[in-house]
């Protein structure tokens, strides 16, 4: 049976909707930054950036760049009404001091633990670079990851170790791919949702540690 | 009478060693003390190691700095361009790839940590940021109640330079919006610190409770033109 991989929008959607009411949230670069897009109207949802924003809201095209108001990535932001701004060392306080309920980051791999590797490949003639991600693993209450399920040329991003220099270890909750929901659980990796027309033993083929699957698994509808 | 402003950035530069350890606050190119690096080019002091953020993001200041030979080595999170239009870091990375800098690539919040552990006299500290990971490597480890920690090391500078929008005379200061970030854990961390501001005002007109800097924290405050935005 036919499948459709998830694009980079509707792994965004996903986890937008699964973020609860109230929730103080830092978004790595990527996909993750894409799910401020998708965040309903009706809860109150409170970005977090490490250049010590917290309440952080979208850019406004209309409005000339101002470097003082950045995120992470370096691009324009707003402040919504209630927000307020630190210096570095209490925006790491918040991350390292498990006062973020959530962070969303992209990611190279995943190991079956939850170790995390997403900042450097390790390639000869890289310049590591790890910004915050190391401290936003250690101390953020819960770590979602979207990723591609593989790389480009089909290998698993999802393994038994990873291959790659960690960012963290045993530090990663659940995983948002472009086939699945899959939590990461003490005794291993539960699938709690697949792609329509996707099957489990197709899913466990691009994935290179073992997967179980939930007896409520749902298909994702995305729109 | 306790006056630390000064008329020109080469007083406010002043008695940079060679060799000297500078904290140069500024996250991306918000906050960062331009002027003030542009005019230690022009001080000479060689065989630097540049505390930042970044590794000289931009065409002036650090990247200028770097070009010129003049740092030995960068401590920074982030050497590398976060955005693929518009690469920047290109001195530093030249640099690098030629052996000419050494680069300690320390966690953000480990970076600022440090800081804040020298300038409040404190020494090393456990921290579970890069347990486990490459970063770790050669550091004294420790699980304590089942969580692994690194020790670090305070991180000391014999200059900081830093950018605020306010200052009076006796060098409280106050930033604008996220050009604060490395700021304040500098100033305290350095033995000189140098703030370049947008504006001096008479002492008393800062409301204490919005004095972000105490003025203990600072050293010498010197104007330069509003430079803010584009």
């Amino acid at each position: 049976m036919e499948y459709e991989k998830l694009n980079r929008r509707q792994i965004a959607r996903l986890v937008a909707q699964d973020i609860p009411d109230g929730a103080y949230v830092n978004l790595g670069i990527g996909i993750p930054t894409l799910v401020s897009a998708f965040l309903p109207a009706d809860r109150d949802v409170i970005l977090h950036t490490e250049n010590g924003i917290v309440g952080m809201g979208p850019g406004d095209p209309d409005a000339p760049l101002d470097l003082d108001l950045i995120n992470a990535s370096k691009e324009a932001v707003t402040l919504l009404p209630g927000a307020s701004i630190t210096d570095h060392v209490v925006s790491f306080a918040m991350m390292r001091g498990g006062h973020l309920d959530l962070t969303v980051l992209g990611a190279f791999q995943v190991s079956a633990r939850g170790d995390l590797a997403n900042w450097d490949t390790g390639a000869p003639g890289t310049i590591p670079a790890v910004g915050g991600a190391m401290d936003l693993v250690a101390g953020a209450r819960q770590v979602y990851i979207t990723m591609d399920h593989v790389t480009k040329d089909g290998r698993p991003k999802i393994v038994r170790e990873c291959t790659y220099p960690l960012t963290g270890a045993g530090v990663v909750d659940r995983i948002y791919s472009d086939l699945a929901i899959i939590d990461v659980l003490p005794d291993g990796m539960r699938v709690i949702a697949m792609v329509a027309g996707l099957r489990f033993d197709a899913l466990q083929d691009l994935t290179d540690c073992p997967l179980t699957l939930a007896d409520d698994w749902r298909v994702l509808s995305p729109e | 009478m306790l006056d630390k402003t000064v008329d020109t950035l080469a007083a406010a530069v002043a008695g940079v060693q060679d060799g000297a350890v500078i904290l140069i606050g500024g996250f991306g190119a918000s906050g960062v003390p331009t002027e003030l690096v542009c005019a230690l080019l022009d001080q000479g002091a060689r065989d630097l190691t540049i505390v930042n953020n970044n590794a000289g993001n931009g065409e002036r200041g650090l990247s200028q700095l770097v070009r010129a030979g003049r740092v030995r080595k960068m401590v920074c999170s982030f050497a590398r361009s976060s955005d693929r239009k518009n690469p920047n870091a290109a001195a530093f990375a030249e640099a690098y790839h030629a052996g000419k800098i050494e680069l300690e690539c320390v966690p953000q919040g480990t970076m600022a940590e440090r800081m804040r552990a020298a300038g409040a006299g404190l020494g090393p500290f456990f921290t579970p940021t890069a347990f486990g990971t490459p970063l770790a490597k050669g550091k004294e480890t420790r699980v304590i109640d089942g969580v692994g920690y690194v020790l670090e090391a305070p991180l000391k500078g014999d200059f900081a330079f830093v950018k605020a929008r306010t200052a009076d005379r006796w060098g409280n200061l106050v930033y604008r919006y996220a050009g604060r970030n490395f700021a304040p854990v500098m100033c305290m961390a350095a033995t000189t610190t140098v703030a370049q501001v947008d504006s001096i005002v008479e002492l008393g007109a800062i409301p204490p409770e919005h004095v972000m800097t105490p003025g203990i924290f600072v050293k010498r405050v010197v104007q330069v033109e509003r430079d803010h935005g584009i």
